[in-house]
């Protein structure tokens, strides 16, 4: 009988164990960021958070997904400051109430990758919306993002400037992945597919394989990320003060310093650009 | 191995001084699971004391009886009582049964002796190795139960049954895979428990084994009673043709006549 | 390929170097699918127990279901537990949502019906095997389900490790509702789908590596256990 109390018991506790120890784990001053793979994945975060919990004392969790899926986790509130890349998707979140105010943090720029045989004959040019349509004319695999993030939303906006809808290729020359930056850079090195990244994913990104950058330079592919406090109207667990802290510092001198110093093989990844 | 009166005197009834003799009864007793009836209206009268056995051919119902004796399988048609009554689960639990094939838990010895005791709401530890002395397995209370031999596994199982303190303990072929050293070993302690005032229902299909043990023998043939009868008149003179093919080894099953 | 190689040195070199970080997330991963186990047991036990015991109208209606749920995509399971510990869902108000807690929970709704329906056919065997002596004996309902469980304890610990299994490999949902936040809800699938992501592709299959031989263990130290338990014939 006694063996067959320790058999239940021993789960049981453990489970106890297990509640209480995340229980406390809430106690703790903390806040949650949503935001993008393109920045969880370049390691700046891991270079910037310790810094400013260190000065704060407020521990920074990082929720990084799509664009598109922080705003909506965002919406729901589950999250207290937003950081994104997808300007007029983040003006409307503020239009609509989710969000307090939005601030420009730091950009960086977006580029086309391409295999080397450069099937579409556009490797060293600057204008991306030329080379987009080369890409469509010699019907070259192009692989997209295709989940609504900040980097699909810039990708659309310049196929709309081409004059083109790529998805009448789609599953043929246009591949959606569905999925993050990484996954896709993947895939695309996989399959020999040209792709739109971030210069930051792409510096950070480990499996190049002979992939080189096609198009670079253009204007058009400035990726300018903002900053966003999660409306406390709207949701009322939202951590304000620590959310505002978080903000006011990335905006801040020190932040913007060290966004400036995080360099990667070399490179700079992000430069600053709050305003004063 | 303890002395009898120590044994009889902690089996005596806790209830009533000397409860009546049980008196087992079935009444126009039928078991049909599909279209044929394996029962066919059987009417018996068991005696309250004494070692019945029950014999007959293959197939002919001998272990469907005891199971509708024992309320484990619910008759198609007709009553089984028990003292007069109908059998229900106060009366169930009176009863024990052990089968031919040993069905032992997946523990030691002791813990299968113990798992019973505690189901009548007593186990102390020195009832348990009491009743483990008493088949001869003390010695290896703390074996694994399915490590026993056949025989020893069989002794088990009826020191579980018997641990009930059952007023009527039925035996399906017990010994059947059995060595006649093991048998021996089953038979004298259910010569005991009978000794004891235990009701005994016996199937068996040793002549040998019959003659050993039986009181009166039940004769079943084709699902229907061929014959009831006392052991010697059964053994010396039997009633039925159907009995006299059989103890004379050459009855054939018959088909149920309908 | 390359990356083979390199990988298994690099699982080599980390498991070797101790990793603080490394040992954080194989703790947090043992810490929540273990948990999700227990869970699992404590309700697919008497689930698959009662409908292997029980006699009614739509057990095999119930059967067909608990094996089909043994299926779930741990990305739907994930999603309907977001949907639920989301602030904007019913349960948002426990501040469940990314942290190990509600991982522990997706994990628990994935394993369950595995637990259940494999439990289930397990106690099914074995009752079959003692009903008849049970029902001589006059053992109560609730006797015989835990003389059941007992007695098919090894068997169940397959099961368990079964559920285990499922849980320790799954990223789906585990992704979603604890976010791969760094030293909170970072486990070891979660983890190589993040190196992964970021084309580091050899320490992805090191992290991999080190997961395999996790579960190697635990389903070798079953087995000795088991192996031990057939030798009594308790198994």
């Amino acid at each position: 009988m006694l063996k067959k109390v320790l058999t239940w018991a021993a789960p049981i506790t453990l489970l106890g164990s297990v509640l209480l120890s995340t229980a406390s784990l809430a106690e703790e001053k903390s806040i949650l960021v949503q935001s993008t793979t393109s920045t969880a994945n370049s390691g700046l975060y891991d270079y910037l958070l310790p810094k400013f919990t260190a000065e704060t004392g407020i521990k920074v969790n990082v929720v990084a997904v799509g664009t598109g899926q922080a705003i909506k986790n965002a919406q729901n509130g589950d999250g207290d400051v937003l950081l994104v890349h997808a300007k007029p998707a983040e003006e409307k979140f503020v239009a609509e109430g989710w969000g307090v105010e939005r601030f420009d943090v730091m950009y960086n720029d977006f580029i086309i990758v391409g295999p080397p045989s450069d099937p579409a004959k556009v490797a060293g040019t600057r204008d991306a919306v030329a080379a987009l349509k080369a890409i469509a004319a010699s019907r070259s695999l192009f692989a997209s993002r295709g989940d609504n993030s900040g980097t699909n939303k810039k990708e659309i906006a310049l196929w709309k400037e081409a004059g083109i809808d790529p998805k009448t290729g789609s599953g043929d020359w246009y591949r959606e992945t569905g999925s993050g930056m990484g996954a896709t850079l993947n895939a695309s090195v996989g399959m020999g597919a040209y792709t739109l990244t971030d210069r930051g994913t792409w510096i950070s990104f480990k499996n190049k394989s002979d992939y080189r950058i096609a198009v670079e330079g253009d204007k058009g592919l400035f990726n300018q990320y903002g900053v966003i406090l999660v409306n406390p109207a709207r949701h009322p667990n939202v951590k304000q003060a620590e959310g505002q802290a978080f903000i006011d510092w990335i905006l801040g001198d020190q932040g913007q310093s060290a966004i400036a110093s995080y360099q990667l093989d070399g490179q700079q990844l992000f430069f600053p650009n709050a305003k004063k | 191995m303890p002395d009898a009166s120590a044994i009889a005197d902690r089996r005596s009834w806790p209830e009533a001084a000397d409860p009546p003799a049980p008196l087992g009864e079935t009444r126009g007793l039928v078991y049909r699971p599909s279209d044929t009836a394996l029962i066919d209206g059987i009417d018996l009268k068991i005696p309250g004391r004494g070692r019945t056995v029950v014999m007959g051919p293959n197939g002919a119902g001998k272990s469907l009886l005891l199971r509708l004796l024992h309320g484990l399988l619910i008759p198609t048609a007709g009553q089984v009582l028990w003292g007069g009554r109908p059998l229900d689960d106060g009366l169930r639990r009176q009863q024990a049964m052990v089968f031919q094939r040993p069905v032992l838990l997946r523990r030691s010895v002791a813990a299968n002796i113990r798992f019973v005791l505690n189901l009548r709401g007593r186990a102390e530890s020195a009832q348990v190795s009491e009743i483990l002395d008493e088949v001869g397995l003390g010695e290896l209370a703390h074996r694994p139960a399915r490590l026993l031999s056949g025989g020893e596994q069989q002794r088990l199982t009826l020191a579980r049954a018997l641990a009930t303190n059952p007023q009527e303990l039925f035996l399906d072929e017990p010994t059947a895979s059995l060595d006649p050293a093991s048998t021996a070993a089953i038979e004298a302690i259910v010569n005991r428990a009978h000794a004891r005032g235990t009701k005994i229902i016996f199937v068996t299909h040793d002549l040998g084994q019959a003659r050993r043990l039986a009181d009166d023998v039940i004769f079943l043939n084709a699902g229907r009673l061929a014959e009831h009868s006392p052991a010697h008149s059964f053994f010396d003179n039997p009633a039925s043709q159907a009995a006299r093919d059989y103890l004379e080894g050459r009855l054939v099953i018959r088909k149920p006549s309908r | 390929m390359q990356d083979f190689s390199e990988a298994f040195g690099l699982a080599f070199r980390l498991v070797l170097s101790a990793d603080p970080d490394l040992l954080e997330i194989i703790a947090l991963s043992l810490k929540v699918s273990l948990s999700a186990v227990a869970i699992a047991c404590l309700v697919g036990l008497p689930i698959g127990t009662a409908v292997a015991m029980g006699r009614f109208r739509g057990r095999t209606a119930v059967i067909i279901l608990l094996n089909a749920l043994m299926g779930l995509p741990p990305v739907v399971v994930g999603l309907l537990i977001y949907l639920l510990l989301s602030n904007a869902g019913p349960l948002g108000w426990m501040r469940l949502l990314y942290t190990p807690t509600a991982m522990i929970i997706a994990q628990a709704v994935l394993i369950a019906p595995i637990v259940a329906a494999l439990s289930r056919e397990v106690v099914e065997q074995l009752s079959t095997e003692y009903a008849e002596q049970f029902r001589s004996l006059s053992v109560p309902p609730g006797s015989a389900a835990t003389a059941l469980l007992w007695d098919a304890r090894y068997s169940l610990l397959t099961v368990a490790l079964a559920g285990f299994g499922r849980a320790i490999a799954e990223v789906g949902a585990v992704i979603i509702v604890g976010g791969n936040i760094d030293h909170l809800t970072r486990v070891m699938t979660t983890a190589i789908a993040l190196e992964t992501s970021k084309g580091d592709l050899a320490l992805a299959l090191g992290l991999g590596i080190v997961l395999i031989t996790i579960a190697l263990s635990v389903n070798a130290a079953v087995m000795a256990l088991r192996l031990t338990a057939t030798r009594y014939a308790y198994a």
